[in-house]
């Protein structure tokens, strides 16, 4: 440029703004064992990806003396960027200013990147790091949470939204991460709540830290708000770009195909489940037996471990599995595992990743605090998504198939595409002990010996109905097969399925039990 | 490959017993109770200001008992069967958490 005088101006207002809010501010930062905003985003991002908008939108906040403060950049970088390639759009909060706190100009640049990344369709990754609503900016500041929470909805299902907190996100703040797909948190630095524990203490007397209302533990397995918990930033990081490899850039798209490659023969898929069905074992070593690589990547890991959730590649594909979990809690639905299957399935539906669903349960947990807490309205969901999911839905019975637990771990019944079933599976209307005690009662009840009545008529009942023969000659199991032949079929199932349509019928929307 | 044998307990679902790793949240599980109208208890959060009763008093069903400020309401606490006050717990200013018992009827 012929005018040395003008870059240099600009050059001399960018390396000012990009301090943010000055060195000081960056050392408090730091001493919180944090990274700043725009570290954050170079650490997230493939190197010398990053492309900044808006670096000089300041606020016209009046009230309050505000006109007299300068907040660089509003407190929150915007922009786009890839990471191995994948067209990102992002925002960070920068807690160096002003807390990060939310004023007007900081959600329009917040809302003008979620506006690119639907246009676009790109995926939207949100950092926050923000002590909350801008209170001198009043209404404004709501009316900025407002049009962010609209976008995250409209957005809901057309491009992956990932939301990660590394800070405070309180108050009305929370909501834009709860609208998103995807929820990362790190220990010690993560905080969401909606009411913080200073308030708390006042309205209601109640003492509890930051840590154990709404720490990255909590969420992660408590509240189930948090999908992804990592020890350090560096490590949250990692977790996001692995994820970004999963999942397409929208919802018209499919996730990017790797070359295919064999699971390590180490997880032996005959030898891993207990031939006695009520002994446990670890179903992500069924999984791990079964994706290329055995590379599962699990989602809400700490959060109703009885059923299993996360992404796995089916011959270089991004496929999505769901699996009962023997190990915990006997592997039964209730409440919290059927809100978080039902949602993971709602995922893979709308970005066109196809399910394998694997099955080894004894029913739902039975208990006052399970059906008070609503388990009718919430196991409902598991039935909705499955039912509604058009994606390509496989599923393999590995064990124990009982009552409606086996209509609901995507039975034919609700458009599987392919039931398999083991050779060891028991897809029956109850377990063989409950079953033998309501069919047979009189004749136990009656026999001189009741409890030896008791084992013969279970033994029986055992014999007749506890395998996968009845429901195959139904055609309700299309095929029972060796375990050792499972990624052998789930892979021919999954490339024939590449084109599945089915038409729904036309409506606005359903109305899923929520 | 976590099967190890610690931490598993037992859990009975429709008769059958399963070997499986129990839950906190399944362990710390409270037994249910059912309601008894004799107690009237605190069904939120908040501060005691103002008690319209007196210990001996009869009272009748959906009689105004006290009155509990929580959440920037004054929420008048009813009577819950016809009887009389055996026993009042707080004092004006009181400060309560939620599900503690307030008074006792008999």
């Amino acid at each position: 440029m012929a005018d040395n005088k003008k870059l240099r101006e600009l050059k001399e207002k960018r390396e000012k703004l990009l301090l943010g809010g000055g060195e000081q501010a960056i050392e408090k930062q730091k001493a919180m064992g944090k990274r700043t905003a725009r570290e954050r985003i170079m650490g997230l991002l493939d190197k010398n990806s990053f492309s900044e908008y808006d670096l000089f939108v300041e606020h016209d906040a009046r009230d309050f003396d505000m006109d007299k403060k300068s907040l660089p950049s509003d407190g929150v970088i915007i922009g786009t960027g890839t990471i191995y390639g994948a067209p990102i759009a992002i925002f960070a909060q920068d807690f160096t200013v002003a807390g990060g706190s939310l004023g007007l100009m900081h959600s329009r640049k917040i809302t003008k990147i979620m506006d690119h990344a639907l246009k676009m369709r790109i995926p939207l990754i949100g950092i926050n790091d923000s002590g909350g609503a801008r209170i001198q900016e009043g209404v404004n500041s709501l009316a900025g949470y407002g049009e962010i929470f609209f976008r995250n909805t409209i957005s809901s299902g057309v491009i992956p939204q990932i939301s990660v907190i590394l800070g405070p996100c309180a108050g009305g703040a929370v909501y834009s991460p709860a609208l998103t797909d995807f929820v990362f948190v790190v220990d010690n630095i993560s905080k969401m709540f909606i009411t913080g524990p200073e308030v708390i203490k006042t309205v209601l007397g109640e003492e509890i830290s930051m840590e154990d209302l709404g720490g990255a533990r909590v969420h992660s397995e408590v509240t189930g708000n948090a999908h992804f918990f990592a020890h350090s930033e560096d490590e949250c990081f990692e977790q996001i770009k692995k994820l970004i490899t999963f999942i397409p850039w929208h919802n018209g798209k499919k996730a990017r195909a790797f070359d295919a490659a064999e699971p390590d023969k180490k997880f032996n898929i005959s030898k891993i489940i207990p031939e006695d069905p009520t002994m446990p074992y670890d179903v992500k070593d069924v999984i791990r037996a079964i994706v290329d690589n055995s590379d599962f990547f699990e989602i809400m890991e700490l959060y109703a471990k009885n059923i299993v959730i996360g992404f796995g590649r089916m011959g270089g594909k991004t496929t999505g599995f769901v699996a009962n979990q023997p190990l915990e809690m006997a592997g039964v639905l209730d409440v919290d595992s059927s809100d978080k299957a039902a949602r993971f399935i709602r995922y893979c539906d709308s970005f066109n990743i196809p399910i394998i669903t694997l099955v080894d349960l004894p029913g739902y947990l039975p208990g006052v605090d399970q059906e008070h807490a609503g388990v009718i309205r919430h196991g409902a969901k598991l039935l909705y998504a499955y039912s509604e999911a058009t994606v390509p839905k496989l599923t393999v019975i590995l064990r124990k198939a009982y009552g409606g637990g086996y209509i609901a771990m995507s039975s034919r019944h609700l458009r599987a595409d392919f039931v398999f079933a083991w050779p060891s599976a028991e897809i029956a209307v109850m377990g063989p002990e409950g079953a033998a005690n309501i069919i047979f009662r009189k004749e136990i009840m009656s026999a001189a010996d009741p409890d030896q009545m008791r084992k013969q008529k279970v033994e029986e009942y055992k014999i007749k109905f506890a395998n996968p023969y009845v429901a195959a000659s139904r055609g309700y199991v299309d095929a029972v097969i060796d375990p050792a032949d499972t990624r052998k079929f789930l892979l021919h199932g999954i490339e024939i399925s590449e084109y599945k349509d089915v038409p729904m019928p036309a409506k606005k929307h359903g109305l899923p039990p929520f | 490959m976590t099967t190890s044998e610690d931490n598993l307990g037992f859990l009975n679902i429709n008769s059958g017993l399963y070997k499986t790793r129990i839950s906190t949240g399944f362990k710390n599980r409270k037994a249910y109770k059912p309601a008894d109208p004799k107690l009237i208890l605190s069904f939120i959060p908040g501060t005691i200001i103002e008690i319209l009763v007196k210990v001996g008093q009869s009272v009748k069903k959906g009689d105004d008992l006290m009155i509990l400020d929580a959440m920037k309401m004054k929420n008048r606490l009813k009577c819950s069967m016809d009887g009389k006050v055996k026993k009042i717990t707080v004092e004006n200013g009181t400060r309560v958490p939620k599900g503690i018992v307030l008074i006792e009827l008999e």
